[in-house]
């Protein structure tokens, strides 16, 4: 195994550590909440900059993606099958643990699906959604790609927006806590936040790791090729269309991923999740992340996601995001977080730490 | 080796090859002249599976290749090296090349694979130096190059090549045609389409004339070398004036 590859990752690790330490010293712990929906958007960001940067396939749908795994399991968790509980099928479910049954928050009993079971047959609609999607869109290429799946995006969008079941413009709420384990829990809850702080994390890492095992693989280099001459890329044997749908399969299962647990952690989700401005956001955000930058793209996914959601920007928030992507497609088509740049940082604070040290020696010769 | 039998192809509604009849056999350099638009790379790329032909049969290795997806056919030992070069601007040339490998390129095949990186730097030395190089930071002749190794890196029995010397300097256009000639004798059969019809007549050992989508002559080179109509037509011989 590849021991140099995972060092960022625990260089991360100390940070995310750090930051937790540091809200909790400094009696900021609120700023946790805004950092935890951030992580999640951030994996919508995960799976689009490996869409963009490496298979070079544009989306403008993927906010549609993320409100599939969203709504999938918010109605999935909050569907009220109590006037069932009697018969021997629900018994037989209950027994396995694909229903359980709550009280809300009237005391009411409410009989539906588990969220791990909600949480899969969220996976496996994204999943074919994306297949049936991406066999006929994928076929384009640049602008009417984009077109197509913003076409895609806001089929969604008015579906949820227009359907009973979905909650019509309010959305849905009171979707339950989901216990990944019986000790842990994705909630909103404050006193639960340090805990979900670190599982947000532990997840945003799992799909880091797999996109860095990817990118780093024989696919990887494939897909790069697709991005560099999708016609050469065949003349040496590479299946492109093959690759570019898995690919855009896999990136709308991260987004569903992100939809599922965001929308458990919010207690609910609303239509204007799978708005096309949610869209267009995601896409500035990997340009300006570096497209095929998967560090750079989870930094600007962070920040950008957080200075949003503490109200930053205020009601300018979509030009903000909109004005981004014209100007980084203009001036800066390659991002401005480079892959080098670390190094190039860490060797200009020693140059400087060299003049420094070089300047103390000279002064102290001249004291003497 | 390579036999194409009526074959019909072309871009959507417009038919390209009208009816085109071809063989090639081991060990042979075969080469395609013909003007622009003749459908020289249209048959190329009909043959490799990038486009689908319309009708007639293409035959590789006692296999009807016609309907097989462009990477079958490459498993089968049939490389392209695109017109263009068409290399990976943002991929370093060892990247490239072992991309080249892409179908050989698993686990357990993985050493072989760069042992014939290695003998794709002893065919082209530069490409050793450039290893590290991102691709579309080299110059024609060495893209040119890269491409050529690239496809040699699936281990082809039959090389196809669209036009090498497109837009290369002539000094090099030598010493990769002289390249083709090392490649014929290490046992690897060569397709070659070219406009620079001289210099592949020179190194080929037969020849296609390609007009409108249709094959008009064919022979040895020698033949079509001494052949007035080539002569006049591609060999800039015989020259007269219009209005004579």
């Amino acid at each position: 195994m590849d021991v140099k590859r995972y060092r960022p990752i625990a260089v991360l690790l100390i940070i995310i550590v750090f930051i937790q330490l540091i809200c909790t010293f400094t009696g900021t712990e609120f700023f946790l909440t805004q950092i935890i929906m951030a992580a999640y958007f951030s994996l919508v960001i995960l799976g689009l900059c490996l869409l963009m940067g490496h298979a070079g396939q544009i989306s403008l749908g993927h906010a549609g993606f993320f409100a599939i795994g969203g709504y999938t399991s918010a109605t999935l968790t909050t569907i009220n099958l109590i006037d069932i509980a009697d018969s021997g099928v629900a018994g037989f479910l209950k027994g396995a643990g694909i229903l359980f049954l709550r009280k809300d928050i009237y005391g009411e009993e409410i009989l539906s699906f588990s969220p791990w079971v909600a949480f899969i047959a969220a996976l496996v609609v994204t999943i074919l959604i994306a297949f049936l999607i991406g066999i006929p869109v994928l076929r384009l290429k640049g602008h009417y790609l984009a077109m197509a799946t913003l076409g895609f995006g806001m089929i969604i969008t008015t579906i949820v927006r227009g359907t009973r079941i979905f909650g019509e413009a309010d959305g849905i709420s009171s979707v339950p806590a989901f216990d990944l384990l019986p000790v842990l829990r994705v909630t909103g809850k404050s006193i639960y936040r340090i805990e979900n702080y670190y599982i947000a994390w532990f997840i945003v890492i799992i799909a880091l790791i797999i996109s860095l095992n990817l990118i780093n693989s024989r696919v990887g280099r494939a897909l790069r090729a697709i991005h560099g001459s999708e016609e050469a890329a065949r003349a040496i044997g590479i299946d492109t269309a093959r690759y570019k749908l898995y690919t855009f399969v896999l990136s709308a299962v991260f987004a569903a991923a992100g939809g599922v647990f965001l929308t458990h952690y919010n207690g609910g989700i609303g239509p204007s999740q799978s708005s096309v401005m949610k869209s267009v956001r995601y896409v500035a955000i990997v340009a300006v992340g570096g497209m095929d930058n998967i560090w750079g793209c989870l930094f600007m996914g962070i920040l950008l996601n957080f200075l949003t959601l503490r109200g930053f920007f205020g009601t300018l928030e979509e030009v903000v995001f909109g004005g981004i992507l014209i100007v980084f497609m203009l001036f800066f088509p390659r991002g401005i977080l480079k892959p080098g740049m670390i190094t190039s940082f860490r060797n200009a604070i020693r140059k400087c730490g060299l003049k420094l040290f070089r300047m103390r020696g000279k002064s102290k010769q001249n004291a003497a | 080796m390579l036999k194409v039998r009526n074959c019909e192809s072309g871009y959507g509604r417009l038919r390209v090859l009208k009816g085109i009849s071809l063989h090639v056999s081991p060990g042979e350099i075969v080469t395609i002249i013909g003007a622009n638009g003749a459908g020289k790379t249209t048959l190329l790329n009909t043959i490799a599976g990038i486009i689908k032909p319309g009708s007639g049969e293409i035959v590789f290795h006692d296999k009807d290749i016609g309907s097989l997806s462009a990477e079958k056919i490459v498993a089968l030992g049939c490389a392209l090296v695109p017109e263009r070069r068409q290399v990976f601007d943002t991929l370093t040339v060892k990247e490239n090349l072992i991309l080249g490998a892409y179908l050989h390129f698993r686990k357990k095949r993985k050493k072989e694979a760069l042992d014939e990186l290695q003998s794709i730097y002893s065919l082209f030395p530069v490409l050793k130096q450039r290893e590290s190089q991102l691709a579309g930071t080299l110059s024609g002749g060495e893209q040119q190059m890269l491409a050529i190794g690239r496809a040699l890196m699936a281990k082809p029995d039959l090389l196809m090549m669209d036009e090498p010397s497109l837009g290369i300097a002539p000094l090099i256009v030598k010493t990769i045609f002289k390249t083709i000639l090392t490649l014929r004798d290490n046992g690897v059969t060569i397709l070659l389409i070219e406009q620079n019809a001289k210099a592949a007549l020179n190194i080929a050992d037969r020849g296609y004339v390609l007009e409108t989508g249709q094959v008009v002559l064919e022979g040895t080179s020698r033949d079509l070398f001494d052949n007035h109509d080539v002569q006049r037509a591609y060999l800039g011989k015989d020259y007269k004036k219009i209005n004579e």
